[in-house]
């Protein structure tokens, strides 16, 4: 469960960039293909918030699709995860986007 | 002033007007982007959740690449054979490549007992609860067995196909077992870890005409996963295999182009 980790993470790193203030909301970006599953993060955030300055804090949670390009045809393509392949057959693919997990911003009170 | 945006280096930015501010930039930032919001104010933040980790790892990375120090991260299932192999591996080696482990397991020092036995310097990490190393505890782990110029450091991963495939430790190379008492599928059960690995080990494979795996489906299911992943097939108990590994662990320690295995079945 790496989920409560990352969610710890989130936590830590919210304390450091707006030390003190009271903060009501957090949005994250958790890409498809990132690995972390959201609602696992959903379910850890609670928890690890008691007793911090992002205590009942609302969570939002965007889920970007994963992107992969064709090095083979030049195709842009969402991939069938976990197979990236283009649909010309190449499995020589580079992942675009869909594997960050970021902390977009947060609201302070 | 943050060379990349524009904006204040130090401490919050301002930028007026409430809302509507999509300031899209991936650049790693120690400040924050305040806009007034009504009451609130949203701050905008854009941190990658692994930045620590990964800027520890970069740094871990660097220190081991300026002293001459070739890592790697050993991952599988729990039972797959890393510490028999680490165990083999040392034997062999003795008095050709001075090997370092760092030992992660949830609690006991057992694993680190057979390494050291075997001959290795060994630092044991106990995750508790954790189930994976973090790059920081890989760089305590790393303060305390000093490796010398030219020696290799096997990071032992916490026994799991999951979480560890996610946090980037300052390895050079990613190695992942896969013993075939574990069923052939595993590769597209958990893509995640064996996407990023360099070099896949197929345990056990003395007990091949004991179990139902076809080795030819494997290689080709790995390869939709991970096409560009080397496979050894690998016997610690025979030896099948220990040949070929030595000879990839060998170059893969000093940095040097690392002999594929020939074939993937």
């Amino acid at each position: 469960m790496h989920e409560l980790a990352i969610t710890e993470g989130v936590v830590a790193a919210v304390a450091e960039r707006v030390p003190g203030a009271r903060v009501t909301s957090v949005r994250l970006e958790i890409g498809a293909m990132s690995g972390v599953v959201a609602d696992s993060v959903r379910f850890c955030f609670d928890l690890v918030t008691e007793g911090t300055n992002l205590e009942g804090a609302n969570l939002e949670i965007i889920e970007p699709a994963a992107r992969c390009l064709c090095r083979t045809c030049a195709a842009e393509f969402s991939p069938d995860w976990p197979i990236l392949l283009c649909a010309c057959g190449s499995a020589d693919v580079a992942v675009l986007s869909g594997q960050d997990m970021r902390i977009l911003s947060v609201e302070v009170a | 002033m943050c060379a990349t945006c524009g904006c204040a280096g130090d401490g919050a930015v301002v930028h007026g007007a409430a809302g509507g501010h999509d300031h899209g930039h991936d650049h790693a930032h120690d400040h924050a982007h305040v806009v007034p919001h009504g009451d609130a104010r949203t701050v905008q933040l854009q941190q990658k959740v692994l930045a620590k980790n990964d800027g520890i790892a970069a740094g871990t990375r660097a220190w081991l690449a300026k002293r001459g120090v070739g890592m790697l991260n050993l991952m599988s299932s729990p039972g797959a054979g890393k510490t028999t192999l680490l165990e083999g591996t040392a034997r062999a080696l003795a008095g050709t490549l001075d090997i370092a482990v760092i030992e992660g397991d949830q609690e006991t020092a057992l694993d680190a007992s057979r390494i050291s036995a075997a001959g290795c310097r060994v630092v044991q990490i106990n995750t508790g609860s954790g189930c994976h190393l973090d790059a920081a505890m890989v760089a305590r782990g790393l303060d305390e067995l000093g490796p010398a110029p030219g020696s290799a450091v096997v990071i032992e991963n916490v026994g799991n196909l999951v979480c560890p495939a996610l946090f980037d430790l300052g390895e050079a190379h990613r190695v992942v077992l896969a013993a075939v008492t574990e069923g052939p599928d595993k590769p597209m059960k958990y893509p995640q870890m064996f996407r990023q690995a360099d070099l896949v080990l197929l345990t056990k494979v003395d007990l091949l005409p004991y179990v139902e795996f076809d080795t030819g489906r494997y290689a080709a299911d790995l390869a939709r996963v991970n096409p560009s992943a080397g496979v050894i097939q690998l016997s610690a108990t025979t030896g099948e295999g220990m040949g070929t590994w030595l000879t990839w662990l060998t170059a893969a320690a000093r940095c040097e182009p690392r002999p594929l295995p020939p074939g993937r079945g």
